[in-house]
Protein backbone atom coordinates (compact mmCIF):
# COMPACT_ATOMS: atom_id res chain seq x y z
CA UNK A 1 0.00 0.00 0.00
CA UNK A 2 1.41 3.23 -0.49
CA UNK A 3 1.49 5.96 1.76
CA UNK A 4 -0.66 8.82 1.11
CA UNK A 5 1.50 12.52 0.81
CA UNK A 6 0.67 14.90 3.21
CA UNK A 7 -0.94 17.87 1.79
CA UNK A 8 0.30 20.09 4.55
CA UNK A 9 4.01 20.30 5.71
CA UNK A 10 5.91 21.55 8.09
CA UNK A 11 9.74 21.74 8.58
CA UNK A 12 11.23 22.80 11.54
CA UNK A 13 15.27 22.22 11.25
CA UNK A 14 16.93 21.41 14.59
CA UNK A 15 18.71 24.89 15.91
CA UNK A 16 16.78 27.23 13.86
CA UNK A 17 14.63 29.86 15.12
CA UNK A 18 12.34 29.34 11.99
CA UNK A 19 9.43 27.30 10.94
CA UNK A 20 8.30 26.67 7.23
CA UNK A 21 4.44 25.34 6.50
CA UNK A 22 3.57 24.63 2.98
CA UNK A 23 0.47 23.84 1.81
CA UNK A 24 -0.81 22.58 -1.43
CA UNK A 25 -4.27 23.69 -2.13
CA UNK A 26 -7.03 22.58 -4.72
CA UNK A 27 -8.01 26.07 -5.27
CA UNK A 28 -7.46 28.88 -8.17
CA UNK A 29 -4.79 31.39 -6.28
CA UNK A 30 -7.30 34.45 -6.33
CA UNK A 31 -9.71 32.10 -4.30
CA UNK A 32 -7.12 31.53 -1.76
CA UNK A 33 -5.97 34.67 -1.35
CA UNK A 34 -9.47 35.69 -1.04
CA UNK A 35 -9.34 33.63 2.26
CA UNK A 36 -6.67 35.80 3.85
CA UNK A 37 -8.50 38.94 2.96
CA UNK A 38 -12.26 39.04 3.70
CA UNK A 39 -12.66 39.26 7.66
CA UNK A 40 -16.03 37.03 7.61
CA UNK A 41 -13.53 33.98 5.72
CA UNK A 42 -10.63 34.12 7.44
CA UNK A 43 -13.20 33.46 11.19
CA UNK A 44 -14.49 30.58 9.60
CA UNK A 45 -11.65 28.37 9.02
CA UNK A 46 -9.06 30.13 11.81
CA UNK A 47 -12.19 29.43 14.33
CA UNK A 48 -11.84 33.17 15.78
CA UNK A 49 -13.53 36.15 15.93
CA UNK A 50 -11.84 39.12 13.64
CA UNK A 51 -12.10 42.23 15.46
CA UNK A 52 -10.06 44.31 12.96
CA UNK A 53 -8.88 43.16 9.67
CA UNK A 54 -6.73 45.79 7.07
CA UNK A 55 -5.22 44.08 4.44
CA UNK A 56 -3.05 46.72 3.29
CA UNK A 57 0.64 47.58 4.00
CA UNK A 58 0.84 48.94 7.45
CA UNK A 59 -2.76 48.04 8.28
CA UNK A 60 -2.83 45.85 11.22
CA UNK A 61 -5.14 43.04 12.66
CA UNK A 62 -6.67 41.76 15.95
CA UNK A 63 -8.24 38.27 16.52
CA UNK A 64 -9.98 37.40 19.72
CA UNK A 65 -11.88 33.83 20.74
CA UNK A 66 -14.34 33.74 23.59
CA UNK A 67 -15.82 30.59 25.70
CA UNK A 68 -19.55 29.82 25.47
CA UNK A 69 -19.59 32.25 28.80
CA UNK A 70 -17.95 35.18 27.11
CA UNK A 71 -14.76 34.61 28.39
CA UNK A 72 -11.61 35.73 26.19
CA UNK A 73 -9.47 32.70 25.61
CA UNK A 74 -7.61 33.48 22.91
CA UNK A 75 -6.61 36.76 21.82
CA UNK A 76 -3.81 38.05 18.78
CA UNK A 77 -2.63 41.02 16.77
CA UNK A 78 -0.13 41.83 14.31
CA UNK A 79 0.54 44.79 11.89
CA UNK A 80 1.01 43.90 8.19
CA UNK A 81 4.76 45.22 6.52
CA UNK A 82 3.64 44.01 3.08
CA UNK A 83 0.50 43.40 1.00
CA UNK A 84 1.01 42.42 -2.44
CA UNK A 85 -2.83 40.92 -3.90
CA UNK A 86 -2.37 37.10 -4.85
CA UNK A 87 1.70 36.90 -3.92
CA UNK A 88 2.68 38.06 -0.75
CA UNK A 89 1.74 39.36 2.80
CA UNK A 90 4.46 40.01 5.24
CA UNK A 91 3.14 40.48 8.83
CA UNK A 92 3.61 39.89 12.44
CA UNK A 93 2.23 37.85 14.82
CA UNK A 94 1.78 38.00 18.73
CA UNK A 95 -1.05 35.59 20.56
CA UNK A 96 -1.88 37.93 23.77
CA UNK A 97 -0.22 36.98 27.04
CA UNK A 98 1.38 34.36 25.46
CA UNK A 99 5.03 33.25 26.19
CA UNK A 100 6.07 32.90 22.73
CA UNK A 101 6.63 36.76 21.71
CA UNK A 102 6.27 38.63 18.84
CA UNK A 103 7.07 36.36 15.47
CA UNK A 104 7.67 37.36 11.82
CA UNK A 105 5.77 35.85 9.01
CA UNK A 106 6.38 35.68 5.20
CA UNK A 107 3.33 34.49 3.61
CA UNK A 108 3.75 33.49 -0.41
CA UNK A 109 0.87 32.56 -2.57
CA UNK A 110 1.71 30.89 -5.38
CA UNK A 111 -0.28 30.12 -8.18
CA UNK A 112 0.50 25.94 -9.90
CA UNK A 113 -2.39 25.70 -12.52
CA UNK A 114 -5.83 27.12 -13.37
CA UNK A 115 -7.11 25.35 -9.88
CA UNK A 116 -4.72 24.67 -7.54
CA UNK A 117 -1.79 26.42 -5.71
CA UNK A 118 0.57 26.48 -2.90
CA UNK A 119 1.50 28.41 0.51
CA UNK A 120 4.33 28.87 2.02
CA UNK A 121 4.59 30.52 5.40
CA UNK A 122 7.59 31.37 7.17
CA UNK A 123 7.75 32.50 10.52
CA UNK A 124 10.25 33.26 12.28
CA UNK A 125 10.53 33.49 16.04
CA UNK A 126 12.83 35.62 18.33
CA UNK A 127 14.64 32.67 19.38
CA UNK A 128 15.12 29.06 18.80
CA UNK A 129 13.41 28.29 22.26
CA UNK A 130 10.21 30.35 21.77
CA UNK A 131 10.00 28.71 18.26
CA UNK A 132 10.38 25.08 20.15
CA UNK A 133 7.67 25.67 22.93
CA UNK A 134 5.26 26.86 20.28
CA UNK A 135 5.68 23.52 18.83
CA UNK A 136 5.46 21.57 21.70
CA UNK A 137 2.24 23.07 22.84
CA UNK A 138 -0.38 20.32 24.06
CA UNK A 139 -1.88 18.55 21.20
CA UNK A 140 -5.27 19.27 23.82
CA UNK A 141 -5.52 22.62 22.41
CA UNK A 142 -5.24 21.56 18.98
CA UNK A 143 -8.15 19.77 19.65
CA UNK A 144 -9.89 22.78 21.47
CA UNK A 145 -9.89 24.98 18.75
CA UNK A 146 -10.82 22.41 15.91
CA UNK A 147 -13.76 21.95 18.23
CA UNK A 148 -14.21 26.00 18.52
CA UNK A 149 -14.25 25.79 14.89
CA UNK A 150 -16.52 23.34 14.04
CA UNK A 151 -19.24 24.67 16.74
CA UNK A 152 -18.43 28.37 15.06
CA UNK A 153 -19.47 26.86 11.36
CA UNK A 154 -22.13 24.61 12.70
CA UNK A 155 -23.87 27.84 14.48
CA UNK A 156 -23.44 29.70 11.45
CA UNK A 157 -25.46 27.40 9.04
CA UNK A 158 -28.62 27.68 11.01
CA UNK B 1 -14.04 13.50 3.72
CA UNK B 2 -10.54 12.58 4.61
CA UNK B 3 -9.74 9.18 5.24
CA UNK B 4 -5.81 9.47 5.82
CA UNK B 5 -5.45 7.74 9.19
CA UNK B 6 -4.04 10.18 12.24
CA UNK B 7 -0.81 9.03 13.41
CA UNK B 8 -1.82 10.24 17.45
CA UNK B 9 -5.00 7.88 16.95
CA UNK B 10 -2.57 4.72 16.17
CA UNK B 11 -0.46 5.41 19.11
CA UNK B 12 -2.92 5.85 21.46
CA UNK B 13 -4.31 2.34 20.88
CA UNK B 14 -1.52 0.16 23.52
CA UNK B 15 -1.26 -2.65 21.13
CA UNK B 16 -0.04 -0.80 18.59
CA UNK B 17 2.28 0.94 20.69
CA UNK B 18 3.37 -2.70 21.65
CA UNK B 19 3.99 -3.65 18.15
CA UNK B 20 6.05 -0.35 17.43
CA UNK B 21 8.08 -1.05 20.72
CA UNK B 22 8.91 -5.20 19.36
CA UNK B 23 9.44 -3.80 15.48
CA UNK B 24 11.84 -1.29 16.79
CA UNK B 25 14.17 -3.80 18.03
CA UNK B 26 14.38 -5.82 14.63
CA UNK B 27 12.56 -6.10 11.68
CA UNK B 28 9.91 -8.96 12.10
CA UNK B 29 6.82 -10.87 9.90
CA UNK B 30 3.90 -10.34 10.80
CA UNK B 31 3.37 -13.93 11.69
CA UNK B 32 6.44 -13.21 14.06
CA UNK B 33 4.50 -9.95 15.34
CA UNK B 34 1.52 -11.77 16.28
CA UNK B 35 3.32 -14.83 18.08
CA UNK B 36 4.00 -11.90 21.15
CA UNK B 37 0.29 -11.53 21.49
CA UNK B 38 -2.96 -13.03 22.88
CA UNK B 39 -5.15 -11.31 20.14
CA UNK B 40 -6.50 -13.26 16.95
CA UNK B 41 -4.08 -13.19 14.23
CA UNK B 42 -6.83 -10.63 12.01
CA UNK B 43 -7.06 -8.53 14.95
CA UNK B 44 -3.03 -7.99 14.81
CA UNK B 45 -3.03 -7.42 10.94
CA UNK B 46 -5.52 -4.78 11.30
CA UNK B 47 -3.21 -3.00 14.29
CA UNK B 48 -0.52 -3.96 11.39
CA UNK B 49 -2.35 -2.34 8.63
CA UNK B 50 -2.83 1.22 10.60
CA UNK B 51 0.65 1.65 11.27
CA UNK B 52 1.51 1.14 7.70
CA UNK B 53 -1.00 3.83 6.60
CA UNK B 54 -0.05 6.58 9.30
CA UNK B 55 3.68 5.64 7.99
CA UNK B 56 4.80 4.02 11.37
CA UNK B 57 5.79 1.00 10.07
CA UNK B 58 7.34 0.08 6.36
CA UNK B 59 6.82 -3.06 4.43
CA UNK B 60 9.81 -5.16 2.83
CA UNK B 61 9.09 -7.82 0.66
CA UNK B 62 12.05 -10.70 1.08
CA UNK B 63 11.62 -13.52 -0.61
CA UNK B 64 8.02 -14.77 0.04
CA UNK B 65 7.98 -13.12 3.34
CA UNK B 66 7.09 -9.20 3.88
CA UNK B 67 9.13 -7.67 6.63
CA UNK B 68 7.88 -4.75 9.16
CA UNK B 69 10.47 -2.01 10.41
CA UNK B 70 10.29 0.71 11.89
CA UNK B 71 10.35 4.08 9.70
CA UNK B 72 12.59 5.94 11.63
CA UNK B 73 11.69 9.39 10.36
CA UNK B 74 7.90 9.27 11.19
CA UNK B 75 8.99 8.50 14.46
CA UNK B 76 10.97 11.09 15.16
CA UNK B 77 8.15 13.23 13.86
CA UNK B 78 5.92 12.05 16.37
CA UNK B 79 8.43 12.64 19.21
CA UNK B 80 9.10 16.14 17.79
CA UNK B 81 5.70 16.66 18.33
CA UNK B 82 5.32 18.57 14.91
CA UNK B 83 2.67 16.39 14.31
CA UNK B 84 0.19 17.45 16.17
CA UNK B 85 1.17 20.87 15.29
CA UNK B 86 1.27 20.07 11.57
CA UNK B 87 -2.30 18.01 12.03
CA UNK B 88 -3.75 21.45 13.45
CA UNK B 89 -3.00 23.42 9.94
CA UNK B 90 -3.81 20.49 7.75
CA UNK B 91 -7.14 21.02 9.98
CA UNK B 92 -7.04 24.52 8.95
CA UNK B 93 -6.61 24.63 5.71
CA UNK B 94 -8.30 21.39 4.64
CA UNK B 95 -11.37 23.79 6.31
CA UNK B 96 -10.00 26.29 4.31
CA UNK B 97 -10.38 24.52 1.03
CA UNK B 98 -13.91 23.33 1.92
CA UNK B 99 -15.32 26.67 3.12
CA UNK B 100 -13.25 28.62 -0.46
CA UNK B 101 -14.93 25.77 -3.04
CA UNK B 102 -18.27 26.69 -1.57
CA UNK B 103 -17.80 30.00 -1.88
CA UNK B 104 -16.59 29.59 -5.77
CA UNK B 105 -19.96 27.86 -6.28
CA UNK B 106 -22.13 30.82 -4.83
CA UNK B 107 -20.32 33.12 -7.24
Amino acid sequence: MKPMKHKTTVEAEDGKQELLITRQFDLPLELLFTAYVEPHIVEQWMGTKVLKLESKKHGSYQFETTDPNGNVVFRANGVIHEFIPNQKITRTFEMENGPFGVQLEFLEFEKLTEDSSRLNMLTVFRSVAQRDQLLQLPFAQGINMAHNRLQDIVSKLK
Amino acid sequence: MNLRRDVFQAIADPTRRAILLLVASQTMTAGAIAANFDTARPTVSKHLQILTECELLKQEQTGREIYYHINAKKMKEVADFIEPFRKMWDDRFNNLETIMKKYKSKK
